[in-house]
């Protein structure tokens, strides 16, 4: 297995605040890795930094041998990492298929004068980007849905669609803000199946955050603590779980020293 | 229950339904010619503003219906399409190009400053870009006011003295007109036969094709590669960008042909009119075309095409000439009715925002009808 991505030393400050405290990470290939913590511990703002969205104020991330540190987001969609947001962020007067056909956006090559008069080479490439949105959408779950506007699908249906739309990217990295928050008990059990079914179909490595901590230990390959922005502990989801330093950050000292009696 | 208004192309269907609009479009002008020895109304002329400004709030559209960019000085790009043309056939500027060459150059300028104040603005949203974007609108009229003699110096060098580009305040006439002196020639028929450029007619068929052109590549745009991105952005720009939209190249793309719009309508004005000053293009005027816009439905080609013509049309036939007519003859003599132009659009839009916020003719309706969740557990996700 090889390293697709690496952060080295990632800080991210908001002026005194420090959010991401000198962070390594490493995420290889084909893998499940989670981040929890507390609320506050810096887990959506790494995403962040790993997504373009902010730059880190010191340390780089390196994605494929290359340094992504500064780069805009849409250029990290070009090289192959996705996302979904933690509250859920589609185009909503947008149809499903619509929302797809945007992930798909950058590596469609038409341009404004070849959407004007639709040459032949054009109406071959929409066509079938129309025809992979279809596919995409049956993927995860949505077919017979596709000219519903994002807005009116029920809750779980609008978080499929967004992997689906982070699919249509093609990436290599899939980054999941809380896949299951707000999903009743058999919704999570499908999302975990289907999570696994992404690195295994998809070859894809993930990164997930997820407070479900059932979620969490079964699907995750590696899970990493964050607490004030700083890694507390980290390894196989069954090490993580007997970390004191975890049980502490969670629960207090006290509750630690009790647990101990 | 099927929405009508929403759906104003259900109506009739087919290929018929292209034959009696063409037979319609065909025949207007005629029509119109008739009514006006019936009713001593101006009409053609009023039509064919009209159409001048549906073509300029499909270019509107673009950059506040599809992209989302609430811009309030749109009227810039029609009074540099217009100026555009004016340069380029001004007898007095000695270049006086052919009007077919010049409408596309004027498209192209138009294009470039749409992107030269489109550029400024991208990392604003909302309220900031529209201050903006007004600061714009009455930047260019200003500048084109006092352009009319000025002396540029690059550190001590006088490079232009007391050079007249734009003729100030009292504007650039006459203009070119669309020459068919080759079509003479080539028929054998007498000079000035197909002098057409003070016929209303003949304009009405020359903006009836600038429309369609405009019309056609508003179609294309929307339903596109460039057309969803810009939809994508007004739905959520950080998403967009996440999603691989560069929003800069396509909010300056949305700048751009939006404005490349407004240069082909402002140079065919410009044409038509003859003569052109800096107070054609008032604020007024942006608020105006915003109007067309909001009240047809923003991100509706067809409703802004049909609303466009209703609402400037009213605009230059009723609130213009019947409503005066009507009571300034008696009722009220010395009363300048058409100043209340600003109050029926005022209560126009109250009146649309209250019932119809998203306009008379929103675009396209998808199925915005809540989906009930279907069963539990979903057959595409599981373990196959």
């Amino acid at each position: 297995m090889s390293v697709i991505l690496e952060a080295k030393g990632v800080s991210k400050a908001f002026g005194r605040l420090v959010a991401v405290d000198t962070l390594d990470y490493t995420i290889e290939d084909n893998s499940i890795n989670s981040i929890i913590g507390p609320n506050g511990a810096g887990k959506t703002t790494f995403f962040n930094v790993v997504t373009g969205y902010y730059k880190p104020t010191t340390g780089k991330v390196v994605f494929n041998q290359r340094n992504i540190s500064g780069s805009r987001p849409n250029q990290l969609t070009r090289i192959g990492i996705a996302r979904t947001f933690q509250t859920i962020r589609l185009f909503n007067n947008l149809t499903a298929r619509e929302n797809v056909l945007i992930g798909m956006h950058h590596r469609l090559k038409s341009g404004v004068f070849g959407d004007i008069f639709r040459p032949p080479a054009v109406r071959r490439e929409e066509a079938k980007a129309h025809e992979e949105a279809g596919q995409l959408l049956d993927y995860v779950g949505l077919k017979g849905y596709e000219e519903h506007a994002a807005k009116s699908l029920p809750y779980g249906h609008q978080r499929r669609l967004e992997i689906a739309r982070a699919l249509a990217t093609q990436p290599q990295l899939l980054l999941l803000d809380e896949p299951t928050a707000g999903m009743n008990p058999n919704e999570t059990q499908d999302m975990i199946l289907f999570i696994r079914k992404l690195r295994d179909e998809r070859n894809l490595s993930i990164l997930l955050i997820e407070h479900d901590m059932k979620v969490v230990m079964t699907i995750s390959d590696k899970v990493t603590v964050l607490d004030y922005g700083k890694k507390i502990s980290e390894g196989q989801p069954a090490e993580v779980q007997k970390d004191e330093r975890v049980i502490e950050a969670y629960l207090g000292r006290r509750a630690l020293e009790m647990l101990k009696k | 229950m099927r929405d009508i208004l929403a759906q104003p192309r259900s109506i009739l269907s087919g290929r018929l339904r292209w034959v009696l609009i063409a037979i319609f479009v065909v025949i207007a002008p005629f029509a119109m010619k008739e009514l006006e020895l019936l009713t001593n109304f101006g009409l053609i002329t009023q039509v064919n503003r009209a159409l001048i400004f549906v073509a300029l709030a499909q270019g509107l559209n673009i950059v506040v219906g599809l992209a989302g960019l609430l811009d309030l000085g749109y009227a810039a790009f029609f009074a540099i399409g217009a100026y555009t043309f004016g340069l380029l056939t001004w007898p007095s500027h000695d270049i006086e190009m052919s009007f077919f060459l010049a409408i596309w150059i004027c498209a192209l300028v138009a294009a470039v400053f749409g992107i030269i104040i489109g550029a400024p603005t991208l990392r604003l949203r909302g309220d900031y870009l529209a201050i903006v974007t007004l600061a714009f609108g009455e930047i260019i009229p200003a500048l084109v006011r006092n352009l009319g003699d000025f002396t540029l110096t690059f550190r001590g060098r006088v490079l232009i003295e007391d050079y007249n580009l734009t003729n100030g305040s009292q504007g650039l006439t006459p203009l070119g007109r669309p020459n068919f002196t080759f079509l003479e020639n080539l028929f054998g028929l007498d000079k000035g036969a197909l002098n057409v450029g003070v016929n209303p007619t003949f304009w009405y068929f020359a903006i009836v094709i600038t429309s369609m052109i405009v019309l056609f590549s508003a179609i294309r745009l929307n339903n596109s590669r460039l057309g969803r991105a810009w939809k994508a952005i007004r739905e959520d720009e950080t998403a967009a960008d996440f999603m691989g939209v560069d929003p800069i190249r396509t909010k300056l793309a949305a700048f751009a042909i939006g404005a490349s719009f407004s240069g082909l309508a402002g140079a065919v004005y410009a044409s038509m009119l003859g003569a052109i000053f800096p107070e054609l293009f008032k604020f007024q005027v942006s608020i105006f075309l915003l109007i067309i816009v909001v009240l047809s439905g923003r991100g509706s080609i067809w409703g802004v095409l049909i609303g466009g013509i209703i609402i400037a049309t009213f605009d230059g036939v009723f609130l213009a000439q019947v409503l005066p007519d009507i009571f300034n003859g008696e009722v009220l003599p010395e009363y300048d009715v058409q100043s209340l132009r600003w109050v029926f659009f005022g209560i126009g839009l109250i009146v649309i925002m209250i019932f119809r916020p998203q306009g008379l003719f929103p675009p396209k309706s998808i199925e915005t009808k809540i989906v009930p969740p279907v069963a539990e557990s979903l057959e595409g996700v599981q373990n196959s």
